[in-house]
């Protein structure tokens, strides 16, 4: 098995009387793409924001690369090496693509005050031009962001979380909203980048043909617990999993 | 060969080099207050415009830059409050300085409050500086203010006479404009934009958030010092009431008639507010009802500001349409 790039320790979170995540633990390898699924209402979401250190967690730990990466702030943890897109669109719509993209990458470039003082792009336009290409968004290059159409904020969402080459991209729910013959390109460039980078992905999604044709392995939540784990076809055959999704 | 835009800069530039010429002290002195006020303006402009957190503290900040100035320039008295005797060039650093710590510290609001509760934070901290300033008249002469700031003189180059003033202004209108641009042009403008756009989605992609917000305050704030640290000596007379809250409202006027988010919007908006009243004084007594009006019609049918509604005239008088990238190929994607 590969290294253990994201590891998840009895990670709980409690709003009032809910229980929206219930000591989760699972470790995350180095260049699988991971799905997390489960029926509205099983604790992904909350999960997904433990981790990103959007909510703090009442319990538990995450480690990232080695770090102990609990209670660290998302810029924190992107510095880290970790990416995310989120369910909602999520680009500045009053900024041009290519500045959408420069954005996501400068602040990994030099330090505040060399940034002030360095090349307007902090030297960011040609690696910001080949990932543009490579999400098929050049004839967009110059346009604002809030001009596209939705599926192509989506595709520049995840454009933009790839940009500071982190090691662990985070989608939320990035098939939502989303035409067929798009998601489908948008899949391609995923395992493309999968492939070529040895990126690893974890995925939080509801369309099932999406995550089963993309993800090398599931997690499945319910009532804020995992309760099932395994490839794909395991996870379709499962009667825990199909008990949950149809209130069996 | 030279861009267009540059080409209005230098156009623009020139008119402001001739603006005073032949004109009488008043007019020139009006000038002057319109390039200091646009400087105030573009530094809450860089807050509010390109960063989005809302200040009603300018007019605080410029107090801060023009009372350190005075404090400093102003030479020593036996009795009542006096200065240090400093030359300008000393204490306008100093000023601008004491107005950016400032601006941080009251940056540190903004990390936990935003929208109007904001807005009622640095409305209190402008109602406390004016307090300040008002009682204690020990250090800042109370209601009665301080008088008699000199006006720089650099040896080669007296600016005592109003025009002189001017263009010593104008001088430091362009060198404040140049850094401006600058920083609004830097990875910092666009950190800027990000956390006025979408906070979240800007501290994911590992902008800090906290310290660009500070920062936003503290430039914006030091702007206003520069300002301040101006009218000491243009006006030769300040007091607490120059910089009421009033004058925070007719800078946040200035920006939102400008076009907040646009580099030149706070000056034409400056323009707008101190140029406008002057050259409806014909209308006598009906004059600040026009001008309310104006100003009125202007918010509601052009949000953008008056540059938004240029950006929309020129849009409108296009030949050529101008379409988004892919839609003359049809959706690819």
């Amino acid at each position: 098995m590969s290294n253990k790039v994201m590891s998840v320790s009895n990670v709980s979170k409690r709003y009032g009387a809910i229980q929206a995540v219930d000591d989760v633990s699972f470790d995350v390898y180095e260049g699988e793409i991971l799905g997390l699924i489960g029926p509205n209402g099983s604790g992904k979401s909350t999960l997904f924001n433990c981790l990103l250190g959007q909510t703090r967690p009442d319990n538990g730990s995450v480690e990232i690369n080695g770090h102990n990466a609990s209670g660290l702030s998302p810029s924190k943890l992107n510095k880290l090496g970790i990416g995310r897109t989120f369910q909602q669109l999520s680009v500045f719509p009053e900024m041009t693509v290519l500045d959408n993209i420069i954005l996501a990458g400068q602040e990994h470039h030099g330090s505040m005050f060399s940034r002030l003082f360095g090349a307007p792009d902090a030297g960011l336009t040609p690696e910001a031009d080949r990932l543009i290409a490579f999400f098929r968004l050049e004839h967009l290059r110059d346009e604002m962001a809030g001009s596209l159409s939705y599926g192509q904020q989506k595709l520049l969402d995840a454009a933009m979380a790839f940009m500071a080459g982190p090691s662990i991209v985070m989608l939320d729910e990035p098939a939502g909203g989303v035409n067929l013959t798009m998601l489908g390109n948008f899949k391609e460039r995923l395992r493309t980048f999968n492939k070529e980078h040895g990126t690893t992905f974890v995925v939080i999604e509801h369309n099932m043909e999406f995550v089963m044709s993309l993800c090398t392995r599931v997690l499945v939540l319910a009532n804020g617990a995992i309760i099932a784990e395994g490839t794909p076809d395991e996870i379709m055959n499962n009667q825990m999993v199909i008990d949950a999704y149809l209130g069996g | 060969m030279m861009t267009k835009r540059n080409m209005w800069l230098l156009a623009g530039l020139i008119a402001l080099i001739l603006a005073p010429l032949g004109q009488g002290n008043y007019v020139v002195y009006t000038l002057c207050s319109w390039l200091i006020f646009s400087m105030a303006a573009m530094g809450l402009n860089l807050t509010l415009g390109y960063a989005g957190q809302i200040s009603l503290a300018q007019s605080a900040f410029m107090a801060i830059g023009a009372y350190t100035t005075a404090l400093l320039t102003l030479p020593p008295a036996e009795d009542g409050v006096g200065g240090l005797g400093l030359h300008w060039l000393v204490a306008m650093p100093i000023s601008v300085f004491a107005a950016f710590v400032v601006g941080l510290i009251i940056g540190f609001p903004a990390l936990r409050v935003k929208g109007h509760f904001l807005a009622f934070v640095t409305l209190a901290f402008t109602t406390l500086t004016f307090l300040v300033l008002r009682n204690e008249d020990w250090l800042t002469g109370g209601t009665y203010g301080l008088v008699g700031m000199p006006r720089p003189d650099f040896g080669f180059f007296n600016t005592g006479k109003q025009l002189r003033f001017y263009y010593f202004t104008l001088a430091v209108f362009v060198v404040f404009c140049l850094l401006m641009w600058g920083i609004i042009r830097s990875p910092w403008g666009r950190a800027f934009k990000a956390l006025r756009e979408n906070s979240i989605r800007a501290e994911s992609l590992g902008v800090d958030t906290r310290r660009i917000t500070l920062l936003a305050f503290a430039i914006g704030s030091a702007a206003g010092g520069l300002a301040g640290s101006l009218v000491a000596p243009l006006v030769q007379f300040i007091e607490p009431g120059s910089f009421a809250l009033v004058h925070s409202l007719k800078m946040l006027l200035m920006v939102v008639v400008g076009g907040a988010g646009f580099f030149f919007g706070p000056v034409i908006g400056a323009g707008v507010v101190i140029l406008m009243p002057e050259f409806l004084r014909f209308t006598e007594g009906y004059y600040l009802m026009i001008y309310a009006a104006t100003v009125i019609v202007l918010i509601i049918f052009c949000p953008k500001g008056l540059i938004g509604l240029g950006e929309i005239i020129r849009n409108k008088l296009r030949k050529d349409k101008k379409v988004r990238g892919d839609m003359d190929k049809g959706a690819q994607l």
